[in-house]
């Protein structure tokens, strides 16, 4: 059931100058909602000049520790207001919302989880909750340089990880689309990043035959799906991203 | 405890909290939130003869204070309305009332007709303001003549129930537009739409919108819907509903002492999707306060 509920920051630490990882509990104490992997919380930001809430998707859920992680990177006003916020400080959040990555899939199936810059967030708990069902879930992790590679430890810790950057400063350089795990047999491929990325995953995923799942992070005002504003054009027509996403199956979408 | 309830146009709403069409959705989105039988009225999204897509993405950008829209009117048509939404949300408490939007006066008039049976939606709110499509919307809400032609080609398709008119503050006196819907009409009237806005992205050197333009709201318009809220009010017999900024109770009383009778709430419902249950409860709690015991007393009494 989504719900608007106060929490407090547990521990806020920054990754360089750009990100940060925020530890929250609930300030009431209570059990955390039901959250899939995919989907995301929409934070109230307290800050002069910020009136929307800004939507951040779920980067872990520590059902023992009763903690919800997110990892949100400086894109303006709002997320910059977030990664300068002190441990104790209190968030309000709405959540969970969107639908979330499918994890079902056939007993022994191979699944990439392929993520560039900030998007590798949600793979996290994605990574997680599908090595709980018994898969061993490989990441795929791009970014510009090694700087820009997020909380590698965690997803270490979680299964086998390939790397990209683009000056090759760690693992493969270029794309993830250069990587040569991607011309290995796959199941399927979810894709959390940059827009051109994730349609170049998309691309790789068609000619490989390869079921292909994407996170989309359009502009978006209500995440309830009343506004409008972060409509997607699908084979059924414009979609909202906040309630039928935010991950869609590519074939659902009209890209190329 | 003081009476909240008011009357627009003959219909009794128990309280003066609306919320806006097109920040609403159909009300159900807002049940995990709110208990949505404690609203005046609920109105919904804009509704036209035929289904529309909308624009294209990008449809939002968030502004000092604000944020432009250019959805576009996106809904499936008025038929899908009555035959698979209405069922679902015509039986709470507070009174449905449907936004209606057209193409051309016919287009006005026959969607009005086909709502005009249906029980359970009260009164029609129609928006001759929307500044994001091409053709309708606004352009009859900007000269009298045009507000005069909708306004009278749905009062005939829509008779003997309330209907309110949506102004547009894309004009140069909304009092005039005011008058002339009256003179055709309609039981009342509500402003203010959107401002028409724009945004652009100077890096990338194009502009935050699909369509270039969009429709400005949030609390960056509320003094310019408070002062149209206020000059209409003195303008016209019937009674105003106002709208534009409200973020919580004391932004709605601010418009009822401007003139309006009852309010509507739009963006703040992005920000705070209980925030109509907290306007009701700071509306009581004003009236205590000020011993008020009937909140028509503050209407227009500036």
């Amino acid at each position: 059931m989504k719900q608007v509920k106060d929490f407090i920051i547990i521990d806020n630490c920054k990754i360089g100058e750009a990100y940060c990882k925020m530890r929250l509990a609930p300030a009431d104490g209570s059990i955390l909602p039901e959250m899939l992997p995919g989907q995301f919380v929409e934070v109230a930001v307290e800050t002069p000049g910020v009136l929307l809430r800004r939507p951040i998707s779920i980067n872990d859920v520590d059902r023992q520790a009763n903690i919800l992680t997110l990892l949100v990177r400086n894109a303006g006003r709002g997320t910059s207001a977030l990664i300068d916020m002190k441990a104790g400080e209190r968030l309000n959040l709405l959540l969970p919302l969107g639908n979330g990555f499918s994890t079902e899939a056939p007993a022994g199936a191979r699944l990439i989880l392929i993520g560039g810059g900030v998007g590798v967030a949600p793979l996290l708990y994605l990574g997680k909750v599908l090595k709980e069902k018994g898969f061993e879930p490989e990441f795929l992790l791009g970014a510009r340089t090694v700087a820009d590679l997020l909380s590698l430890d965690d997803f270490k810790a979680v299964g086998k990880v390939h790397v990209c950057t683009e000056d090759g400063s760690e693992g493969v350089k270029g794309f993830v689309t250069a990587h040569p795990c991607l011309s290995e047999k796959a199941t399927r491929y979810y894709c959390c990043g940059p827009a051109p990325m994730m349609k170049a995953v998309a691309k790789v995923a068609r000619q490989n035959g390869v079921d292909c799942e994407v996170s989309l992070e359009n502009m978006m005002a209500c995440g309830l799906g009343a506004c409008l504003c972060c409509v997607e054009k699908t084979v059924k027509g414009n979609v909202c991203v906040c309630t039928e996403g935010p991950v869609f199956n590519i074939n659902e979408l009209t890209w190329e | 405890m003081a009476n909240l309830s008011v009357n627009i146009g003959g219909l009794e709403l128990q309280n003066p909290v609306m919320t806006a069409s097109g920040t609403f959705g159909y009300g159900e989105e807002f049940t995990p939130f709110i208990d949505i039988n404690r609203l005046g009225a609920y109105i919904i999204k804009g509704t036209t003869l035929n289904p529309r897509q909308g624009n294209d993405y990008p449809r939002m950008v968030e502004t000092p204070a604000g944020m432009l829209n250019a959805v576009g009117l996106q809904n499936k048509g008025v038929d899908y309305f009555i035959e698979h939404i209405y069922p679902r949300i015509k039986d709470y408490k507070s009174h449905l009332i449907v936004n209606v939007s057209g193409a051309n006066v016919d287009d006005y008039a026959e969607t009005a007709r086909r709502l005009h049976p249906l029980d359970g939606v009260k009164a029609i709110e129609v928006n001759i303001s929307c500044p994001n499509v091409k053709e309708g919307g606004m352009a009859f809400g900007t000269t009298t003549s045009g507000a005069a032609a909708v306004t009278k080609a749905v009062r005939e398709a829509y008779p003997g129930k309330t209907l309110i008119v949506k102004l547009s503050p894309n004009v140069t006196s909304i009092a005039d537009i005011a008058r002339a819907v009256e003179a055709e009409g309609a039981d009342s009237v509500s402003l203010i739409n959107t401002l028409m806005g724009m945004s652009i992205d100077v890096e990338k050197r194009r502009p935050h919108l699909s369509t270039v333009t969009g429709g400005l709201s949030g609390p960056a318009v509320r003094p310019v819907a408070v002062r149209m809220v206020w000059q209409v009010a003195k303008a016209v017999k019937i009674p105003v509903v106002g709208l534009g900024g409200i973020m919580n109770g004391r932004d709605a009383i601010e418009f009822m002492l401007a003139g309006a009778r009852a309010i509507e709430i739009g963006t703040a419902n992005f920000v705070d999707p209980a925030v109509t249950m907290k306007v009701i409860d700071y509306m009581e709690d004003y009236c205590q306060r000020h011993g008020i015991s009937d909140i028509n007393e503050i209407v227009g009494c500036i």
